[in-house]
């Protein structure tokens, strides 16, 4: 958890005045956000949203990872991103466009694909990570690595009109591959260049995303934790998995003797 | 025999593997996680688990995109 020194400046206390006001927040709470790093892996659809939140709500300091450049066909649900950035490196699009919003954010850019080799050395540093990528293989990877280091994240995935996530702390519940297993089989599931998505779906999913990160690292509230979110945006119906709590795979059990106990899980105390 | 399936009550020709109603409702088992009794059943156990009558099923979609 990140510590908590100095205090709000005047210009701070206005800009982050209805935060402070909700009970769980507070100026104790805002100055824990401001002293917070977070990682979001993925600057896409749900990246964008889950950035452009985190950002605005004052978390200190932010990781960006993807080796991509901004393509036309990104813009229906990139927002991160516009006409002017198709070709430039979506971290560089989105480090010109989240500086509007906060100039003194640290933002710390990883312009490459996460990968075994670096994926360790890239998650460790954050409190949190979002899980914002467009790919099973990097999906299983950053929930092994997040597991076996013992860090908290939030997983999402979206298709056409539908989209899942969840929440991942190590210890407390079931990780992605408990529930997940493997990857499918290459071209078993769609991809949204194949079936396509509408832009609102990883917008709210990111959203949530983001809602998870703040909620773990101010410490209240319930977690996503042990139960998975669906939002099926054509019947517009939000609904919630319980997940097995007892659920252990090969991942989380050599990850577990690693782990230093952590005190953030489906409950949390006040 | 009734069975709930992601929420819904279903009246079904019983008892079925997990393997056979996935295939039935056109699902392919390596695309999806299933829970049975908020258990998760394994792929490889999915030819010989059985449902019985009463039992929740979850079958969660696997989705990739971000």
């Amino acid at each position: 958890m990140p510590e908590i020194h100095g205090c709000l400046t005047d210009i701070e206390q206005e800009l982050y005045s209805r935060n402070i006001r909700i009970p769980e927040v507070g100026v104790e709470g805002q100055l824990k956000l401001l002293n917070s790093r977070v990682l979001i892996i993925g600057l896409g659809g749900l990246g964008s949203s889950a950035l452009y939140y985190l950002a605005a709500c004052g978390v200190g300091e932010i990781g960006i990872v993807d080796e991509d450049r901004v393509e036309l066909s990104n813009l229906q649900r990139q927002i991160l991103h516009g006409r002017k950035d198709v070709g430039r490196k979506k971290t560089v699009s989105a480090g010109r466009s989240i500086t509007r919003l906060r100039p003194n954010l640290h933002l710390i850019p990883y312009s490459c694909r996460i990968s075994e080799a670096n994926a360790q050395e890239i998650i460790a540093p954050y409190d949190f990570v979002i899980e914002a990528t467009d790919n099973f293989a990097s999906k299983f990877l950053i929930n092994d690595v997040c597991v076996r280091l013992g860090k908290a994240f939030s997983h999402a995935g979206i298709l056409g009109m539908y989209g899942q996530t969840m929440t991942i702390v190590p210890g407390k519940g079931p990780c992605y591959r408990c529930v997940f297993g493997d990857p499918p089989p290459p071209g078993a599931v769609p991809t949204t260049r194949e079936a396509g998505v509408l832009g609102v779906v990883p917008g709210v999913l990111g959203a949530i995303q983001a809602a998870e990160a703040i909620k773990y690292l101010l410490n209240c509230g319930c977690l996503l934790v042990g139960r998975l979110l669906t939002w099926d945006a054509l019947a517009m119906h939000f609904r919630e998995t319980p997940l097995p709590e007892d659920m252990r795979c090969g991942i989380c059990r050599t990850g577990a003797d690693l782990q230093p106990s952590r005190n953030n899980g489906k409950e949390i105390g006040k | 025999m009734e069975i709930q399936v992601n929420g819904e009550k279903r009246q079904w020709d019983g008892p079925v593997t997990v393997l056979a109603l996935l295939e039935a409702l056109g699902i392919r088992p390596a695309t999806v996680a299933v829970e049975r009794n908020l258990r998760i059943v394994l792929k490889e156990e999915m030819a010989r688990e059985m449902i019985h009558e009463g039992d929740t099923i979850e079958i969660i979609r696997m989705v990739g995109g971000g």
